[in-house]
């Protein structure tokens, strides 16, 4: 089991939360995105082997979104946060 | 290539079978190939077994990381089936079948294919019609589909439970006769000692680090055995597809995640089909050693570990349980974890690419062990001409950017729904 801190609820149990997707992938502008950008933003992932953010939503909990860094290799969970905040490498 | 036969069994049995011959050889990797297939699976060495055998180009390398057939071949349920609804699917699936049905003579190699059926449950009204619904489909695309009513089920899967009181009561089941299991470590075996037979060169222990690429087109790779040179490059490593288009420059419509499925302790046999259901997400057969093999949904996020989690396992559990209450006094006795390559619209990708000479072979979802003989078949056609045979002109990569998604669950773009 995942634990999960939530930056609004605290350490909580994996099962508290709905996965929501890569967080890298950028809604393009409405005026002036093109068709190339909207289907790299629908379609296409980074995918890495290694550090990824993504989108958890709490939907057991608070029902917000928060963003996590996790190693996709050995599920450790690097830092979390709200969906804007610009999260720690771990590297220390 | 020794011809296994009950003579030669007979002969060696004299000598206490102490002069079996090696099935396929351990060579070092030549300075070039005309043709290099990344990953030793199923899939890459099918593909090596078709080009040489359909396309005679035996100058082919299949590098592999790790063992042969160690990853998602050796991991998966052994389900073998063609039950889709969408024609490129189905008839891609169906000719797949087809391949499994005649694979042991084919490769004198005994892949102990068994047609024992996979039924779908229905367990609820608009199910039904759209089970009945998806078997049409497969009828029109020359596959076999039977609805049984739920006394017909029972009279499959004695062990069901049909009554009202079930969790998810059951109302029905799409049947195909002629799917069933297979021996999934023999499909590769199988594959690696037909391949090797032609000329194919299996390399393991050689992880692929690199791809060159130079003037728009593939020149060879790097590995941890050094540069080897090639012509052209084609990808068949199951989830980690994305790792290795990384390499040359591209991003896909993949995103990876792991599967995992268990194994009860063995029993006394007690399920003689495939049952699988579309409510709980659960698939369920028995293997010849009497476990019960059990698998269910992704863990459902991104991961490239081997491994899962455990509520996962729990889910799968209590959905066997709801409709086989009889299995709750097993014990589990194994569980492990695959690395799934989850397509945009749930479908796989056998395509060129717009670097001259890279071919990819990915996106499989959950379902990449059932295609095996396909995709060597229709990959090694893609390869060797340089355009796809007609069963995966549907599976090109492009198909995202036009809008020709092939959706069969209509989940749209979120891979880990499909």
């Amino acid at each position: 089991m995942l634990e999960i801190t939530c930056p609004y609820c605290g350490k909580r149990a994996q099962k508290e939360f709905t996965y929501a997707g890569d967080a890298g992938a950028e809604r393009p502008n409405l005026e002036t995105g093109t068709n190339q950008d909207w289907f790299e933003f629908v379609y296409l992932r980074d995918n890495p082997r290694g550090l990824h953010d993504e989108l958890w939503h709490h939907s057991a909990g608070c029902r917000r979104l928060i963003k996590v860094r996790r190693d996709v290799v050995t599920h450790e969970i690097i830092d979390t946060g709200a969906p804007s905040d610009s999260l720690s490498t771990g590297a220390s | 290539m020794q011809k296994y036969s009950i003579f030669s069994l007979a002969r060696n049995a004299l000598t206490s079978h102490e002069n079996w011959g090696e099935a396929w050889r351990n060579p070092d990797p030549k300075q070039e190939y005309d043709v290099i297939i990344i990953g030793a699976g199923g899939h890459g060495l099918a593909t090596a077994y078709y080009l040489a055998k359909n396309h005679g180009i035996t100058n082919v390398a299949v590098l592999e990381k790790g063992y042969l057939g160690g990853g998602n071949t050796g991991r998966n349920t052994t389900i073998v089936r063609a039950n889709y609804l969408l024609p490129e699917n189905e008839l891609f699936y169906e000719h797949s079948l087809k391949l499994w049905e005649g694979l042991s003579q084919d490769l004198n190699f005994n892949v102990m294919f068994s047609q024992r059926g996979v039924i779908n449950l229905a367990h609820t009204d608009a199910q039904v019609d759209a089970h009945q619904r998806r078997g049409n489909a497969m009828i029109l695309n020359g596959a076999d589909g039977v609805w049984l009513n739920k006394h017909e089920v029972k009279a499959r899967a004695p062990l069901l439970d049909i009554s009202d009181r079930a969790r998810f009561p059951i109302k029905g089941g799409l049947l195909q006769p002629r799917a069933g299991t297979a021996r999934h470590d023999a499909v590769a075996w199988g594959f690696a000692r037909g391949a090797d037979a032609r000329g194919v060169d299996i390399i393991q222990n050689c992880e692929v680090t690199g791809i060159d690429i130079e003037n728009g087109g593939v020149v060879g790779v790097q590995t941890s055995r050094g540069a080897i040179k090639a012509k052209k490059i084609g990808t068949a490593v199951a989830g980690h597809t994305g790792h290795i288009a990384a390499m040359a420059e591209m991003r896909l419509p993949i995103e990876s995640h792991v599967l995992q499925a268990m194994v009860s302790e063995p029993v006394k046999p007690c399920l003689d089909t495939v049952v699988t259901s579309g409510a709980t997400h659960t698939y369920i057969s028995q293997s010849d050693k009497g476990e019960l093999v059990m698998g269910g949904d992704l863990d459902l996020y991104n991961s490239y570990a081997q491994r899962g989690n455990f509520p996962r396992i729990e889910e799968v559990v209590a959905s066997v349980i709801s409709m086989f209450p009889a299995f709750s006094r097993l014990r589990l006795m194994r569980t492990w974890g695959g690395v799934m390559d989850m397509s945009m619209d749930g479908s796989p990708i056998i395509t060129k690419t717009d670097i001259n000479g890279f071919y990819i072979n990915g996106g499989w979802c959950y379902g990449g062990f059932k295609a095996t003989p396909g995709s060597g078949w229709v990959y090694a056609h893609t390869i060797a001409n340089d355009t796809p045979h007609k069963l995966n002109e549907g599976f090109a990569l492009n198909r995202f950017e036009r809008g020709y998604m092939i959706d069969e669950e209509g989940s749209g773009a979120t891979p880990n729904a499909h």
